[in-house]
């Protein structure tokens, strides 16, 4: 257990800045979830985090000890990597106790410990099992198990579901979510996966281009995104945009608008007009893609009930001036 | 697989046809071998006398026995001792040096690192003939002629073992090494622990490799060796033809030609699973 604390953190690779300071409190037990699109330095973080790279200025703190140049193992710390990276030529068992075995833990301890973990993760009867043996689930599960059995002060994740099919996927990520709330050691997540960021964070960093663009609990960074960018990143499908120039009393500037799809209605008279594109029925809701005039994509989402117009029909569209977004023209929530 | 014969199925005629032709090639290739192992179980007189024997004699007993025991200059037990000292310092020592090297041009990053691995990549170039004279004149000075160290030492740097492990860590994905960092183990540990392990088919293909190639060396020992007590097999068998007009003692020269070839087989043999495995499979 333990508070994990970053102060103005900056990483570059040579000349290149990958992350620009980025500042955050966690406190202890939380789950924190770095979301990002790919190349954003999410991972970047969390390697910093665990100490798999170097920081070039700022502090990170774990517990209070700044840790910049202490080797993983001494940091306390647990990691799940992507691949999961199980030793292929161990057990299941080994790969689990291994991490114990360098630290000296007397041998019925780790039996114990790892005998615990395997219950947890119902892995016991693939103990003597080689990870080539496992399917991608149950390596991801002894991935977990390594972690676990260190019982470390904080988890790091690193896109641990990517290499898993979605149904998989959803199931891991309950599973994730249930295990660290039992367990109720600090974690921090890194994904590019939106859906799993809003179901599994306490709080969520959403970073664009090595910064964080809004650090926040998941229904409050959608219902008020601090940026464009984060408005467009956070929800599926992501919030229209539209210049406000468009609808007429935006106040020049050259800002956006931004309403989220279920904000959005189909109507006869509007606030802009557009023609529909096509229309995908999901079963219980209907994403509507229309064309604006000046050619921008704006996307509706209605329930099943109502009625699917034709493409190429041309639609009023109208919202609630409260859920509208407004942006400035470099991004920023006005 | 095994129910399969390949790819294109052949049956009937062809099939025969195909085996035939095999069984002709093998019979071609094994047949000198056959002959020597006919002419080392026969008697003086039946080799020099034509025509050759085709069937083994019954001297079996006998030429072995003298082969091994005190052979022409040396008895043969003693080379045979000398050449699997030699075999075995060289595969042992260039796999150890090679992993330890490719280890550190692979995981570490230390000034020069890309000149060290040129340098390596280098000496392939150079096989121990071309640098025999400047050799030797080392291992003199070493006093090491007449040694085991001598015969071994020289052989044992091997660019083309660095380079093949080097390719082989390249492909063990990063996070291993991270893994086992988080885990708590230091380099050397994870160098034993994880990569040595998960090398050990490729260990296991170079060893026969190398072994094969320490056996069948020839002009090095036969450069540094001068006491016929520290004979390898190999030029052993060269050093048996008599210089003058002797009569070459034909049935134990074969039978320690047969003798030279018996730990080879049996490394290859006794490897060939391993051997085959480390040569196509790459385990993830």
């Amino acid at each position: 257990m333990a508070t994990v604390t970053l102060k103005n953190l900056k990483k570059s690779f040579g000349p290149t800045d990958v992350i620009h300071g980025i500042d955050m409190d966690i406190a202890d037990g939380e789950f924190v979830v770095i979301v990002g699109p790919s190349g954003c330095g999410k991972s970047t973080l969390l390697r910093m985090v665990a100490g798999l790279e170097t920081v070039t200025s700022g502090e990170v703190q774990i517990d209070g000890r700044v840790v910049n140049n202490e080797e993983p193992m001494d940091r306390d710390i647990a990691m799940v990597f992507q691949n999961y990276a199980l030793y292929p030529h161990m057990s299941v068992f080994d790969n689990m106790a291994y991490g114990l075995k360098i630290a000296k833990v007397p041998k019925p301890e780790i039996a114990d410990r790892v005998a615990t973990a395997a219950k947890l993760l119902q892995l016991e009867p693939y103990l003597q099992r080689k990870p080539r043996e496992l399917s991608g689930g149950q390596r991801q599960r002894v991935a977990m198990g390594r972690a676990i059995v260190r019982k470390p002060a904080v988890f790091l994740f690193d896109e641990p579901l990517s290499n898993l099919d979605a149904k998989l996927r959803v199931q891991m990520r309950l599973e994730i979510k249930q295990l660290q709330r039992e367990l109720g050691v600090t974690s921090l997540y890194v994904t590019h996966d939106q859906v799993e960021a809003m179901t599994l964070a306490d709080r969520m960093i959403v970073m664009n281009a090595g910064v964080a663009d809004q650090i926040g609990a998941p229904l409050d960074v959608y219902a008020n995104p601090a940026t464009e960018f984060v408005a467009g990143f956070i929800g599926s499908p992501p919030t229209n945009f539209i210049d406000a120039a468009l609808i007429g009393g935006g106040g020049g500037g050259g800002g956006r608008i931004g309403i989220r799809p279920e904000h959005v209605r189909l109507t006869d008279q509007g606030q802009l007009e557009a023609v529909v594109g096509y229309a995908e029925a999901l079963g219980a809701e209907t994403l509507i893609h229309l064309r604006a005039k000046d050619g921008g994509q704006i996307t509706v989402r209605q329930d099943a009930g109502q009625p699917i117009p034709h493409e190429g029909q041309t639609c009023a569209l109208d919202w609630d001036t409260a859920q509208v977004m407004r942006f400035d023209a470099n991004g920023m929530r006005q | 697989m095994s129910e399969r014969n390949g790819m294109v199925e052949k049956r009937g005629g062809g099939l025969w046809l195909t085996h035939l032709g095999l069984i002709i090639g093998v019979a071609f290739i094994f047949f000198p071998i056959w002959l020597a192992f006919v002419a080392s179980t026969v008697d003086q007189q039946e080799i020099v006398r034509p025509p050759m024997p085709l069937l083994p004699g019954d001297q079996l007993i006998e030429n072995y026995t003298k082969a091994l025991t005190s052979g022409v200059n040396a008895p043969v037990a003693a080379m045979l001792l000398n050449s699997l000292i030699m075999a075995m310092g060289i595969a042992i020592g260039k796999i150890a040096i090679s992993l330890l090297s490719a280890f550190a041009i692979v995981y570490f990053r230390f000034p020069g690192r890309k000149l060290f691995f040129w340098l390596i990549f280098l000496t392939l170039m150079l096989p121990v003939e071309v640098r025999i004279v400047p050799t030797f004149e080392v291992i003199a000075n070493f006093g090491m002629l007449n040694s085991y160290s001598g015969l071994i030492l020289p052989l044992i740097a091997s660019a083309t073992a660095t380079f093949l492990f080097r390719q082989f860590f390249m492909t063990v994905p990063d996070e291993l090494a991270e893994a086992a960092r988080v885990d708590g183990a230091k380099p050397m540990r994870f160098f034993i622990d994880i990569l040595l392990p998960m090398s050990r088919t490729n260990i296991a293909a170079l060893f026969v490799i190398l072994f094969i190639y320490g056996w069948n060396q020839y002009l090095w020992p036969l450069l540094i060796t001068t006491d016929p007590s520290m004979n390898t097999i190999v030029m052993g068998i060269k050093q048996m033809f008599p210089s003058g007009d002797d009569i070459a003692d034909w049935p134990v020269i074969m039978a320690t030609s047969i003798l030279a070839m018996v730990p080879p087989v049996i490394v290859v043999v006794g490897m060939q699973k391993l051997f085959i495995r480390g040569l196509v499979e790459s385990e993830k």
